[in-house]
């Protein structure tokens, strides 16, 4: 490939990795709970910021990645419990209102964490560079890499090997009946959807300790998601991806070869997709 | 059921409204006549936002940019090249609904919420790249222009200036939602498939549709650029969607004349709280929840159950 080094092919599926992971979260709740989620790029953010404090404290890096997870689960609940649970099944004012919420939280972090850009900080073994065919390249991107495809198989596991997987699968398609059965329907999505408000946090711990944490990082992050999973399909695993992998991919090549339209080189083919598939690529109709 | 003969009382609301909104400037300081300018620039932005979300059952997230792309051509043009204004904002007016149509061919092919997803992507792509083509749009710095004209330089000139312009606006496009083509937007709105079976072309309609409240976006950044005389990524920021969009739900969506309402509420309410915080970005946000949970008719729409409710 004229123009594209392996080195820049590994950043793009680095960033392709982080992306599943807060992507995954998205559509997780998006397929399974009919909620947009439009404040999932402030629960990265909100995640980033408790891993740095966590960590920048601690010293140390899982401790930042669970306090991360943890505290953007807290926030889903709330978030659900707190205000959701007034417009269910008003897929509009769901939207909005998370809309609203984004906006709420980005402020907020604002306030207490200013304009200055953080960095998380990595552990001490998975700093510097490994060498390989060649080449250096950073350890901590490949950690990353390595996670994506973790948190892929995990969740391929747990929905379609567990018991909540499959509670959560047929609540997705009917949930009276599930109800009828004498199952707490209720707890279920909304474990769902603390689940994925997790996955946006581990996804700000790790993305925070490379591309940064600065207050407009939260939009970057959702409209990169945005793409994902209108490229993948709503609620597809798959979907999220092969979604991620093209859109981590394509901004790299943009970054590379077109800097100032970078955007434009992940939309374009989104664009192209969208006109074949109005589903997406793994998107079945509801 | 005839929705289109305008019953008498609505009539009057408006004439009144129309009348406060020409007669209170005289009497309102300088500062509270800009702000006034602003709210009916904005309410047009509001009311392009209600021909999709409310007459095509289509809610956008992306007018906002195309709003500020006509801004952006306008004040470029005046700054770039120092011609006419008029002419940068003819210019700004076609950019914006060139944009639109582009957007429009992708957008109608979905609905519900992808349809606010995609919008809000397209939309996201506009401000991306007039943060990074520094060479053409200044970056985060912006561009500061040259488009108001030295005999609208005076507050009150520029806000009747604005007022006449509005006033056609708002006619044109109450007549269009009104039109045999708006009512057709209406079959679609409550049923796509009946529509389509009964022989008229959806996509085309959508498309249209989707041009035309982007021209009318154009028109309102044209003025705005008029109004600020500067453009930054701001201008065409999710933030600028998001306003336009709580402007007509405010206001009331399928209302049209709400959208005047919901921007002298919003704006009304921006100017207010910035004496006291500059938090106006939570405000905005705790509005649009507040809003969602508790009044998603807005105003018009609540007035207009209220009174369904006493005759009926």
């Amino acid at each position: 490939m004229s123009g594209l080094n392996a080195f820049q092919l590994l950043n793009g599926l680095t960033f392709a990795a982080l992306l599943f992971i807060v992507a995954s979260g998205f559509t997780l709740i998006f397929g399974l709970l009919r909620i947009v989620n439009l404040a999932h790029g402030a629960l990265y953010l909100l995640g980033g910021y408790a891993a740095y404090a966590t960590a920048s404290a601690s010293g140390s890096f899982l401790a930042g990645m669970l306090a991360a997870m943890l505290a953007v689960a807290v926030m889903g609940l709330v978030l659900d419990q707190g205000l959701l649970r007034f417009v269910r099944g008003h897929e509009l004012r769901q939207v909005l209102l998370t809309l609203g919420v984004g906006l709420v939280l980005n402020d907020m972090m604002l306030v207490v964490f200013g304009g200055d850009t953080y960095t998380v900080p990595a552990p001490e073994f998975l700093r510097g560079a490994l060498r390989f065919a060649g080449m250096f390249y950073p350890k901590y991107r490949l950690f990353v890499l390595v996670l994506g495809i973790v948190i892929f198989i995990l969740l391929w596991l747990l929905l379609n090997r567990t018991r909540l997987g499959a509670l959560i699968r047929a609540g997705v398609d009917d949930p009276e009946t599930i109800e009828a059965m004498g199952i707490n329907i209720r707890r279920i999505f909304l474990l769902t959807f603390m689940l994925g408000a997790a996955l946006a946090g581990l996804g700000g711990a790790v993305g925070g300790a490379f591309l940064t944490l600065y207050p407009s990082a939260d939009a970057e992050i959702l409209v990169f998601s945005l793409a994902v999973v209108i490229i993948g399909g709503r609620g597809s695993l798959v979907g999220a991806a092969v979604g991620a992998l093209m859109v981590g991919m394509l901004n790299t090549v943009g970054q590379v070869m077109f800097p100032e339209f970078a955007y434009f080189v992940i939309f374009g083919p989104m664009a192209a997709i969208l006109a074949f598939r109005p589903l997406g690529l793994f998107g079945r109709t509801a | 059921m005839s929705t289109d003969a305008m019953p008498r009382l609505a009539l009057a609301a408006v004439l009144l409204g129309a009348l406060a909104f020409a007669l209170v400037p005289l009497i309102l300081p300088t500062y509270q006549v800009s702000i006034l300018t602003e709210v009916l620039i904005y309410a047009v932005l509001a009311m392009s936002v209600d021909v999709l979300a409310g007459y095509t059952g289509r809610t956008p997230l992306c007018l906002g940019a195309v709003f500020g792309v006509s801004t952006y051509v306008t004040v470029y043009y005046s700054s770039t090249f120092g011609g006419s204004p008029y002419v940068g904002m003819a210019l700004g007016v076609l950019a914006a609904t060139v944009i639109a149509a582009l957007f429009a061919l992708l957008a109608i092919r979905t609905s519900g919420v992808y349809f606010l997803l995609l919008t809000l992507a397209l939309g996201m792509i506009v401000w991306g790249i007039c943060l990074r083509w520094t060479s053409i749009t200044g970056g985060e710095n912006g561009i500061r222009g040259n488009v108001r004209p030295a005999e609208l330089a005076a507050h009150l000139p520029f806000y009747y200036v604005v007022f006449v312009a509005v006033a056609v606006v708002t006619f044109v496009m109450w007549r269009f939602v009104h039109s045999p083509f708006g009512l057709t937007l209406r079959g679609i709105r409550d049923s796509e498939s009946r529509m389509r079976a009964l022989g008229y072309n959806v996509s085309l309609h959508m498309f249209i549709a989707f041009t035309v409240a982007g021209l009318f976006s154009g028109i309102a950044g044209a003025l705005y650029a008029m109004f600020n005389d500067f453009v930054s990524p701001s201008t065409v920021a999710l933030t600028q969607s998001v306003e336009g969009l709580l402007m007509a739900i405010t206001g009331g969506i399928g209302t049209l004349f709400g959208s005047f309402i919901g921007a002298l509420a919003i704006i009304g309410l921006e100017n207010a709280v910035s004496l006291y915080t500059e938090r106006w970005q939570t405000v905005l946000g705790v509005a649009f929840i507040v809003i969602m949970i508790f009044a998603p008719e807005g105003i018009l729409g609540g007035i207009k159950t209220l009174l369904a409710r006493k005759r009926g």
